[in-house]
Formats: structure tokens, sequence, C-alpha cells
């Protein structure tokens, strides 16, 4: 039994390490896909988070000769005042063609009504529909309204009123985040994409172990062999769950790599993603790899062809990605019974690993257990399946 | 020595076997002959145990291909129609594969290999990639895999399909030596002049029945027919009619 077990898996494995297509998709594309992608995403935001505090937002005003002050004041907020379009209807017309982002209007009436004390106008043109400009609109309003909130202090004291007075409240915010914590919201991504990694690797010899010999006429002879059918099927998972285990160390390792090179600080995130979190995230999910090359088998020996059989396995590819994302959405906490499901109970592990938390043992062990034990269950039906005549497809 | 014994199989409504019954003895060649859709491949998957029979079984040297599937796969060779290889794999990998497949102890497994290439004169490819094989190329080393074990009994489906005339030669010689090695060689094919040159007993079966079994000379006997392919015709419609 074991030896012709093992000489199923090592022609497997032999025959798709020649197949230039599996090793692209499970040692290349399934590894790398995840670590590109995060790498945009990463920059993406770290870009926009600087653009925030870091660049110099230029603003055009209408009339600010009209507003000295309030032009000073903005400049010592890292807002530079541009000269804008002729007027306000100029600026309107500009704004909505886009060629400005936003333009204030001080009218010429502005200081007046201020010397007068009374609410004093101003304008702040802008194209709500353009969250681009939005940001920059939003900025500009919150200087805007500092400095509303420093003439009225300055109002208050003068009439010999404390400036508590306009603060009832005060708010005071305590954040228990830490920097591991924070970095937990954007690399929950991270969980799929080993699982994503995972199942691409082992996805071509899930299909050739039933649609893909049928295809190539490879499948009759064989099964005229004097051996078991349950030989060649165990044998053909087992070479499935390496490739898989292979596309995952690889996908971890790249992860490990690209994580050095991104500058994760800047969004004050500190992961906690060193060699010993790489080698527990390997065996929290081997489990799932059992799972994984069942599951895609099973499902590829219901399919005609090839072509079938991958339409079909990219569904899988994605399923996993469903727990995941009800339970972002819901914004659930880890719970007892969330270690019954697969993927689920993998991507909560992680995250909280990543997040530098302590691994709840009893969940681990839920987690493995039943993984593993759906994955033995998926894997008997497999070989059941296999024994079916209808496996040789029309005959 | 190869008894088959009132073999029924149905897909759905379709009954593809009704009743097949024939022996095809050791140190002989029996020709499965009969028009496409007569249940040729169907009674030859039953024998190399992919498909089990409704009604009805088969023994492979005493072993039943339905109760000992595994003993009875033990003693067969079979070459299904249009067998594939696996492209990545060479020729000689191939083989050596269904070897080791068939249990074959890793110290013989070289030798045996290198003497059924030898066998099949398929030296000249035998270390390339299968990738890209001509049809003949592609039989030649089907045969040689399910050759490979030494077994007694020899199951080919229809082997000398899309063979030039050179590969079908060969195909002729070897079916010819493993008949003189004494083995039992059952092959399925609708080309009377094929049939007729070299089986020792030809089974006819059209319709999923026999329609008549017996030698060359036999048949052009019974049916009152000289030429063949007459004979040939005749018989069919004793099952078929016209």
């Amino acid at each position: 039994m074991m030896r012709t077990l093992l000489t199923v898996f090592r022609k497997e494995v032999l025959d798709n390490f020649r197949d230039r297509r599996t090793v692209v998709s499970a040692l290349l594309m399934g590894p790398l896909f995840g670590p590109v992608l995060f790498a945009f995403v990463i920059n993406l935001s770290i870009e926009q988070s600087l653009s925030d505090a870091d660049t110099t937002l230029q603003l055009p005003v209408i009339g600010r000769e009209h507003a000295p002050n309030l032009m000073r004041y903005l400049e010592s907020r890292n807002i530079a005042i541009i000269e804008g379009p002729e007027d306000r209807a100029a600026a309107v017309v500009a704004v909505k063609a886009g060629a400005h982002d936003l333009v204030v209007v001080v009218p010429g009436a502005f200081g007046e009504q201020l010397a007068q004390s009374v609410s004093a106008r101003i304008e702040l043109i802008s194209d709500r529909a353009n969250t681009q400009a939005e940001r920059d609109a939003r900025r500009a309003r919150r200087a805007l309204a500092g400095y509303n909130q420093e003439l009225a202090t300055a109002r208050l004291a003068v009439r010999g009123i404390g400036p508590q007075v306009l603060r009832p409240i005060n708010i005071d915010e305590v954040d228990v985040s830490t920097p591991s914590g924070r970095s937990g919201i954007l690399l929950g991504m991270l969980s799929y994409f080993f699982i994503f990694a995972l199942l691409m690797g082992g996805m071509y010899l899930a299909i050739d172990a039933t649609a893909g010999e049928r295809e190539r006429g490879s499948l009759e002879p064989l099964l005229s062999l004097p051996v078991t059918r349950d030989q060649l099927i165990y044998g053909k998972i087992a070479a499935t769950c390496v490739f898989m285990a292979l596309s995952l160390i690889l996908s971890l390792c790249s992860f490990f790599v690209a994580l050095k090179f991104m500058p994760l600080q800047q969004l004050g995130m500190t992961p906690n993603f060193g060699p010993g979190v790489l080698l527990i995230a390997f065996l929290l999910l081997t489990p799932f790899i059992l799972l994984g090359a069942a599951i895609m088998t099973l499902v590829a020996s219901f399919t005609k062809s090839y072509k079938e059989a991958q339409t079909w396995l990219s569904v899988v590819l994605l399923a996993p990605t469903l727990p995941i994302l009800i339970v972002s959405i819901l914004t659930l906490r880890p719970r007892l019974e969330f270690m019954f499901i697969p993927s689920l109970s993998q991507h909560l592990l992680l995250v909280d690993m990543i997040k530098n938390e302590p691994l709840n043992l009893l969940h681990v062990a839920l987690s493995v257990t039943s993984t593993l034990a759906l994955g033995a269950v998926l894997t008997w039906v497999c070989a059941r399946l296999y024994r079916r005549e209808g496996l040789l497809g029309n005959l | 020595m190869i008894v088959v014994n009132d073999i029924h199989k149905s897909f759905g409504k379709v009954e593809a076997v009704r009743g097949v019954s024939f022996a095809a003895p050791d140190g002989r060649i029996t020709g499965l002959l009969g028009p496409n859709g007569a249940g040729k491949s169907t009674t030859l998957r039953v024998l190399y145990t992919v498909l089990t029979p409704d009604r009805g079984g088969a023994t492979i040297d005493g072993c039943d291909v339905v109760t000992n599937g595994l003993d009875a796969r033990r003693r067969i060779g079979a070459l299904p129609h249009g067998a594939g290889l696996y492209p990545h794999l060479t020729a000689r990998e191939n083989i050596a594969y269904y070897a080791r497949l068939c249990g074959l102890g890793e110290q013989h497994i070289a030798n045996r290999v290198a003497s059924i290439i030898e066998l099949l004169e398929i030296g000249d490819f035998a270390d390339r990639r299968t990738k890209g094989f001509s049809q003949g190329q592609r039989t030649k080393v089907a045969l040689a895999r399910s050759l490979v074990h030494d077994p007694q009994n020899i199951i080919l489906d229809e082997p000398s399909n899309g063979l030039d005339v050179m590969a079908a030669r060969s195909l002729r010689r070897l079916i010819l030596r493993l008949k003189d090695d004494g083995r039992c060689v059952l092959f399925s094919s609708h080309v009377m002049q094929e049939v007729a040159a070299l089986c020792d007993d030809i089974v006819i079966i059209a319709a999923g029945r026999v329609a008549i079994d017996d030698s060359a000379d036999g048949i052009r006997e019974r049916t009152g027919c000289d030429d063949l392919e007459d004979a040939f015709v005749k018989a069919i419609h004793t099952v078929v009619p016209a």
C-alpha cells in the first residue's frame, strides 16, 4: 500500500515540476500575488497619510488682501496661499472643470464684518463628488474652523470670559491599540493571501487527478493496473498537499522579506512577523492543506474537462474569503464557535498572532482538529468517488 | 485464459452489451470484431475491470473480474482505446512508472524496462518526453507500458487505430510473438482484413450480442460466403435485421 502510494506521489511531483504551467502558478504566482498586491496597497496608504501631514496644501484664494491675518494663520498650518481665479464665477467654473480642487472666496466685506463682530462670511467652493478633492477641502475646512475657534476664544477673553465656556465638555480619547494591534487591520489581509497561495499551489495537481488524467486518456490504463483506486487517489492527494505546502512556505517567506522593505512604521504599525511567527503560521495553516487538497480534488472530479475544472476551482479559490469577509464586516471578535470554521479560524488566529496577542490554546486545538477532521472526511469522500464507474466520463 | 460468461451492461437506457459469452485460450489470438457501437469496448472494459457488469461475469486465469478485480488485473496487460501518456515524462519514465505500480522490484525495473523498450523497438525515442509523439510512437509506448509486468493475458482495444503501415506491421509481429510465447491475446478491431490475417478465433459481435464465434474458415463455412467481408455482414444480420 505505502509503496504504491509513494510511487504515485513521486511521479506526480516529478510530472508537475516539469510542467511549466504548474510551476508558474504554484510556485510563482500564488506566493508572489499577495506580497505584490500588499506592497501596492501599503504604498498607496502611506502616500495618502503622508500627503495629509507633510505636504503643503496649495490653496487658491480670491480676495486674500481682505483677510491678511487669516492668511497668516493658514500659512502657519502648512497651507500655501496661491492666486485664485479672477472672480467667484470663474472659480465655480474652474472647480467644476477640475482645474482647481477647491477655491476660498473672501468677500470685500470680510474685514468690516469681523470688526463689527457680526458673523463674517467666507466661501469655500469645492466639488463634494470629487473624493480626492474632498480630502483637501476637509483640511482647508479644519484650518478655517481652527481660526474661527481662535477668534472666538480671543473675543471671549476680551469680555473677561474664560475659554472653557465654549467647551462644556472636553473629550479625551484614549487609544489602547498598540502599534502591532493597528497592524492587524491591514495585515488581516495576509491570512487570505496565504490561503490563496496554498490553494493555487495544488490546483493543477487536483485537476490532474481526475479531469486531467481523463482528458489525456491516461486514466483508463492507470485504473487497469493491479493497484487499488484508493492507493492512486491517496497518492495524488498527497502530492497535491506537498505542492500546497511548498507554495505556502514560499508565500510566507516572500511576505517575510517583503514586509522588511515596507515602511510600515510610518503607518504606525509594527507587525509581529518574525521567523518564529512564520513557523507558527505555517503550522496553523498546515491542517488547511489537507482540506484544500481534498476539496479541490473533489470538485475537479465532478467536472467533465480540464477547462470546466479550472472554472469551478477558481470558485473554490475564492470560497475561503467568504467567512473572513463576513466576520471582518461585522467586526466580530474571535469566539469559540468560529474555530470550527476552516479558513476563518486560521485567519483569526493569525491576526491575533500578528497583533502580538497571546494565542488561545483551546482555540488553536479546535481549529487544528476541526479542519483536519473535515479534511480527512473529504479525502475519504474523494476516494469513494474515485471508485465510481462514472469517473471515466462518457463511455 | 479469459472466459466471458453472459455479460450484460447498460448505461442508462442504452443496453451496450446484452449477453456476451466467449473464451480466449492461451497461445491463441482471439479477435473481437464488430461495427462501431457493437459493445466491443464495453466488453473489454469489463474484462480489465474498469466497468462492473450488470449481470454475468468473466474470469482471467480463474480470477473473477468482479469479486477479485485486483488479482485479475495482475494477470492482464490492457491497452485501452486511445490510451494516453504523461507528456512531461520520457517514454522510459512512463514505462517505469507502470512497472513500479505493478509491484516490480526496484532492482529489476531498469532491466525490465530496457528489455521491453528493445522488444518494441522504441529505443530511438525512449528518453524523449512523450509530448509531441506521433500516434504510432504513443501506441508503442502505451503497449510497452501495459506489457512491462509480463502479463499472461493481453487485452488490446483497437490497437491499430491511427497507425501507419509500418507501425501496424510491427504491431502484428509483436502480437504473433506474444502468441508464440503462449500468451492469451484478445484484441478488438473493426477491420476485417486485420482480424482475418492475425486471429485464430474470431468473435463477431453486433448490437451487444455474439453473432458468431469461430475460426476464419469456420465462419466462411457457416455463413456460406467465401469472402470474409460478406461473411461478416451476413453474420451481423443474424442479430441485427437488415
